[in-house]
């Protein structure tokens, strides 16, 4: 259907199947490894060649590299900007790789990018993006490597559910056999040298994407998120097209990266996000004690808006995916599976709008889509039964599906 | 993305508060978020990196190395080119040789922005390795094997069995 690549067509959608752990609670983990190449200036002092060497370099390595067989560097300015985009929502390029945001008022970590919200329109190809601004994909993995953004190397791996060891191993095991053909900066003092501060040492930033209805509404999520920062993590919501966090969506990652083994790292995330997610269970059962009601109501509805709405905004369609997806888990919409919900929340950003049906779409009609995608993945989901005591309920209980 | 209250560019803290069951986020710049008194809240690093790099010149730590130090005394590295004002304006390092030319100011940097100056991580062997490093290598993954082998995790203490053994046989 697409003329883009399949490696760029299916790059980043390996976490959506819902297989890893947690995945109920704890959408991905990401896990992403900074590194530069000696000699070369890195970020906005690269110079042209600096940038054409380090892809040079890449290119010579891939062969040898055994966890990228089969990979390819896919240059940015050779890619339709459609192309490009769907690289964006898939959180495998960030926004400074496309050129769209200057290094000094980058965010944090521009791979963590605002969800569904897609470059600004205009250009046929991707034309803001750096010569040399590229990322290398390999079909069927989760890993892919940015090249010649901030640093030159930005090494990255993105899985279902809660699952920090196995995203370690893999970047780390990608990281020491490339590391044998392309020579890092390193220094034994400050370790991995990188453009920023904040990246140095290990170079590494790891990343869970936590959905936390619970403590929202239960209204703990501010003690629990206070206390992140006393243990060295930090949080960010997910925002959408506006500025309002929307669908409670929390991204945890590690704050520092200097000073630590990539294991205790690791290691500490794992053990903070579990809590975490012990916290949200237990919000979760005191919501279901003290307002059974009200949280089935507020599940129901939200499933019945996307069950049959003929336009939804972005903002609005995560916002009813929270608490369906609430609902799903607590099984109070029993026989609805954690996997078309992540689809549908990949599969209705912009791009992949636009990409599926094959031209730009106004806003109007994005929205007229994206409610059409969404009720035909819950019809072919199938009837999803009532659980619980229907309080109050007359006699018949009208069909879920007009088909049945 | 604007700051909520002056509407000033890039805001650098987004303040999540609940109440009554609502979500809202303030978006606020360094400065507003100070006027607000907001503390305890995550700091996000570049905000902190942002106040530290403020305080590189105006605290006493003189650009110039001094007599008999490295470097040319410019606060300039001889490599890209960067100097010790634009690291400051952007907060980013140029290339590798910049770390050694500002070392005297990242040190501080890093204890106030990292907690910590010296690497513990992995150590990398490059292509020609030192007996030295072969050696701090071979330490670290040594303790990559025992830890794996603590996980039960024997596919991959194979894989490190096998990298230490390649390394060995490198060095023979």
């Amino acid at each position: 259907m697409s003329d883009l690549p399949n490696r760029v067509t299916d790059a980043g959608l390996d976490w959506l199947d819902a297989s890893g752990d947690h995945s109920d609670i704890v959408l991905s983990t990401r896990m992403r490894l900074a590194r530069n190449l000696q000699g070369r200036a890195f970020g906005a002092r690269s110079r042209v060649n600096d940038r054409t060497a380090v892809l040079r370099q890449v290119r010579e390595a891939l062969p040898s590299v055994q966890p990228l067989q089969g990979a390819e560097v896919q240059e940015l300015r050779g890619l339709p900007r459609r192309g490009a985009r769907l690289l964006l929502e898939r959180r495998v390029i960030s926004r400074e790789l496309l050129g769209e945001v200057g290094a000094s008022s980058k965010a944090a970590d521009a791979t963590t990018a605002d969800w569904g919200a897609s470059p600004e329109e205009g250009e046929e190809d991707s034309g803001r993006a750096v010569e040399g601004a590229a990322v290398v994909l390999a079909p069927a993995s989760p890993l892919s490597i940015m090249l010649n953004e901030e640093d030159h190397l930005r090494i990255q791996v993105l899985v279902s559910g809660l699952d920090l060891r196995e995203a370690w191993n893999r970047v780390d095991l990608l990281d020491e056999e490339l590391g044998q053909h392309v020579p890092y900066a390193y220094h034994p003092e400050f370790g991995f040298l990188t453009s920023c501060p904040t990246n140095v040492g290990t170079g590494l930033r790891a990343s869970v994407l936590l959905h936390l209805p619970g403590l929202v509404l239960t209204k703990e999520i501010g003690k629990v998120l206070q206390g992140l920062s006393q243990v060295g993590l930090t949080f960010r919501g997910l925002y959408g097209e506006g500025s309002e966090v929307v669908g409670n969506f929390f991204q945890l990652s590690n704050q520092t990266t200097l000073g630590k083994t990539e294991e205790d790292l690791v290691d500490h995330l794992d053990t903070v996000v579990r809590q975490v997610i012990q916290y949200e269970v237990k919000a979760r059962h005191v919501l279901l004690r003290d307002a059974g009601a009200v949280t089935e109501d507020k599940v129901w509805r939200a499933y019945g808006l996307l069950r049959y709405a003929r336009s939804l905004s972005f903002e609005e369609l995560m916002n009813l995916l929270s608490g369906v997806r609430l609902g799903a888990s607590l099984k109070l919409l029993s026989g609805l599976r954690v996997y078309p919900l992540n689809k549908i929340m990949m599969f209705t950003q912009p791009a992949h709008l636009d990409e599926a049906a094959g031209r730009v779409l106004s806003p109007a009609e994005s929205d007229a889509h994206r409610a059409a995608y969404v009720r035909r993945i819950l019809l072919d989901e199938g009837s999803v039964e009532e659980s619980g005591p229907p309080s109050g309920s007359d006699s018949g209980t009208p069909s879920e599906d007009p088909a049945s | 993305m604007k700051c909520d209250e002056c509407g000033g560019e890039n805001p650098v803290i987004h303040l999540t508060e609940v109440e009554d069951n609502e979500t809202r986020t303030l978006h606020l710049c360094a400065e507003c978020a100070e006027a607000r008194g907001v503390h305890g809240t995550p700091v996000p690093e570049n905000f902190l990196l942002a106040g530290v790099l403020a305080q590189i010149e105006g605290s006493g730590t003189k650009v110039n190395p001094g007599p008999g130090s490295e470097g040319s005394g410019s606060g300039r590295c001889d490599f890209c080119g960067l100097t010790i004002r634009g690291f400051k304006e952007s907060g980013r390092l140029g290339c590798p040789h910049c770390w050694s030319t500002f070392e005297g100011q990242l040190r501080p940097l890093l204890h106030r922005v990292q907690g910590a100056v010296q690497h513990v991580g992995k150590v990398y062997l490059p292509p020609d390795p030192s007996a030295s490093e072969r050696e701090k290598r071979l330490e670290g993954l040594r303790r990559k094997l025992d830890r794996a082998v603590d996980l039960e995790d024997f596919e991959r203490a194979a894989e490190l069995r096998d990298q230490i053994r390649s390394i060995r046989k490198a060095a023979t």
